[in-house]
């Protein structure tokens, strides 16, 4: 029979990912007693596995690689004396404010005065034969298996999305010594950044823009892969179809965020494309419409990991003022935050999610109205 | 990146499913662990969950479907699609992505929903 306990903290933050750590590293160092859950047995979210450097951003982790960002945010959060539960799921949200904490043999009710909720997004499938067969794996899952476990996800594989996730996931397959037998991109031209596509061509990995699967083949497990052409509008032209022969097939075709603690605690949800879909409705101070529910990271739009970042301070800081009171120390880590925020925003990368946050703030001034 | 020192590597028809050699990565495995698949003895290593485990041994199918009896895998690797659920020393619905591989454990698959 599983214990049950009952905790109560200032500030709880769900996810330990960049988002979730760096809102707890700036809720700690201002003050607030903090407590962090992850699900995981490690901190690092979705950085544990990446193993490229960091691409794009201004932001000082550029040109560090992910699982050491991990470490580095991991060993300041350590640092702060904040409490860490791992290997713990958040399950749910009891009113007015108490967390479900699930562990594999205790049960945790945790009040709380304010909430981060910093879960990441996860990822999508799409439509097309036999998608639930054994030996399609999201990118996240064999970047998980290759990066962390060391071990080849099979030998020669598919690769759907030509984003820089599929173009960089595509990569560490070769230097895990796998096949990457061809990327298709529904879209007549690649996603990701040009860098990334030519070092998978110079390596002969084709990539075949206005392509997508159409099927998997196999009976227990993927043995092969059905692809075709697509037309201007994204319909499959008939006769275009050809056979590849790949035991994996590796999707990487967009992240959705994980909304569904927060709209069990009654925020508000909208529907916003630019941001991977549903998200709660919050504002530049990444408040929620619950007073005293933040959010931060992809879970409040999906982008990368150093916005995460940089949003995880801005809820930290916010979370800690609304909280203890007025503080400068904590202004200033909001209003450079931002100024960074809006910086990476403004580059080609940045412009979707920037587009998208202008609509849900657009959004408030509707409902309020 | 020394991308010429890789691509020597690649070499279909490789059985081995671990990594040994890696550009950039090492892979510090913990002690190696028996566990039984379908009653039939198999080697992973402390550290690593049961699906890892069970992939490395070229386990692919975790279990059934509840309407179809279509065969599943695992999907996200990350706790998030349910798409790996197996009985675990009699436990069905257990999330093998996310439950760490033990010393003796008994992993099946599972048909349907679990019986508990
Ligand atoms: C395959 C892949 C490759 C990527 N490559 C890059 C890249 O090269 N560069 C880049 O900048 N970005 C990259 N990204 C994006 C980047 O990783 C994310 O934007 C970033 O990690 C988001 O941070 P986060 O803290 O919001 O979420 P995450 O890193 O996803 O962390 C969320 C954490 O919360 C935990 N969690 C969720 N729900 C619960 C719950 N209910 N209870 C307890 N814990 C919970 C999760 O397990 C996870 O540990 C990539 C993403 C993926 C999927
Ligand atoms: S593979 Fe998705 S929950 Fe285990």
């Amino acid at each position: 029979m599983a214990k049950e306990q009952i905790k109560h903290t200032q500030i709880a933050i769900v996810g330990g990912g960049p988002a979730g750590l760096s809102a707890g590293i700036v809720a700690a160092k201002l003050g607030a007693r903090v407590c962090l859950i992850d699900d995981n047995p490690r901190l690092g979210g979705q950085l544990v596995k990446q193993t490229h450097k960091f691409f794009g951003s201004k932001s000082h982790y550029c040109g560090t690689r992910g699982i050491d960002i991990a470490r580095i945010l991991e060993d300041e959060l350590r640092a702060t004396g904040c409490e860490i539960i791992l290997n713990t799921t958040c399950i749910g949200h009891f009113r007015p404010n108490i967390l479900g904490l699930a562990g594999a043999e205790s049960f945790t009710k945790l009040t709380y005065d304010r909430l981060i909720v910093a879960t990441g997004a996860s990822e999508n499938n799409i439509l097309f034969e036999n998608n639930d067969l054994p030996g399609v794996y999201g990118a996240g899952a064999v970047q998980t298996l290759m990066n962390v476990y060391g071990i080849r996800p099979g030998k020669r594989v598919l690769m759907v999305g030509s984003g820089n996730i599929g173009l960089i996931v595509s990569y560490q397959l070769l230097q895990a010594g796998v096949e990457v037998v061809a990327v298709v991109e529904a879209l007549p031209r690649i996603g990701g950044y040009h860098v990334h596509a030519a070092k998978l061509r110079r390596l002969g990995v084709p990539i075949l823009v206005s392509h997508t699967i159409k099927a998997a083949l196999g009976k227990d497990s993927v043995t092969g892969a059905i692809i075709c052409r697509l037309n201007k509008r994204l319909e499959p032209l008939k006769g275009t179809e050809k056979r590849l022969k790949v035991d994996t097939i590796c999707l990487a075709v967009g992240l959705s965020p994980l909304v569904e603690l927060l709209s069990q605690i009654g925020c508000q949800i909208v529907y916003i494309p630019e941001l991977g879909g549903l998200v709660a409705w919050h504002n530049d101070d990444l408040e929620t419409s619950v007073p005293g529910v933040y959010v931060a990271g992809d879970v409040s739009g999906v982008e990368e990991a150093s916005t995460a970042i940089l949003e995880g301070r801005i809820a930290g800081a916010n979370a800690v003022m609304s909280l203890l009171g007025k503080n400068n120390d904590a202004e200033r880590i909001i209003q450079e935050a931002k100024r960074e925020l809006s910086l990476i925003r403004q580059g080609p990368f940045g412009e979707k999610v920037a587009k998208g946050k202008k609509r849900l703030y657009a959004l408030n001034q509707l409902t309020q109205a | 990146m020394p991308e010429k020192t890789f691509k020597r590597k690649l070499r279909s028809g490789d059985e081995a499913t671990r990594i040994t050699e890696h550009p950039i990565l090492s892979f510090t495995r913990g002690p190696e662990v028996t566990f039984y698949f379908e009653g039939r003895p198999l080697k992973g290593y402390l550290g690593e969950t049961i699906a890892a485990a069970l992939v490395a041994n070229g386990v692919r199918v975790f279990r059934y479907s509840e309407r179809h009896n279509r065969p599943r895998g695992f999907f996200c690797a990350v706790g998030k699609c349910s798409s790996c659920l197996m009985i675990v020393d009699g436990r069905p619905n257990t999330m093998v992505c996310m439950e760490p591989l033990r010393e003796g454990v008994r992993v099946e698959r599972q048909k349907g929903r679990g019986k508990i």
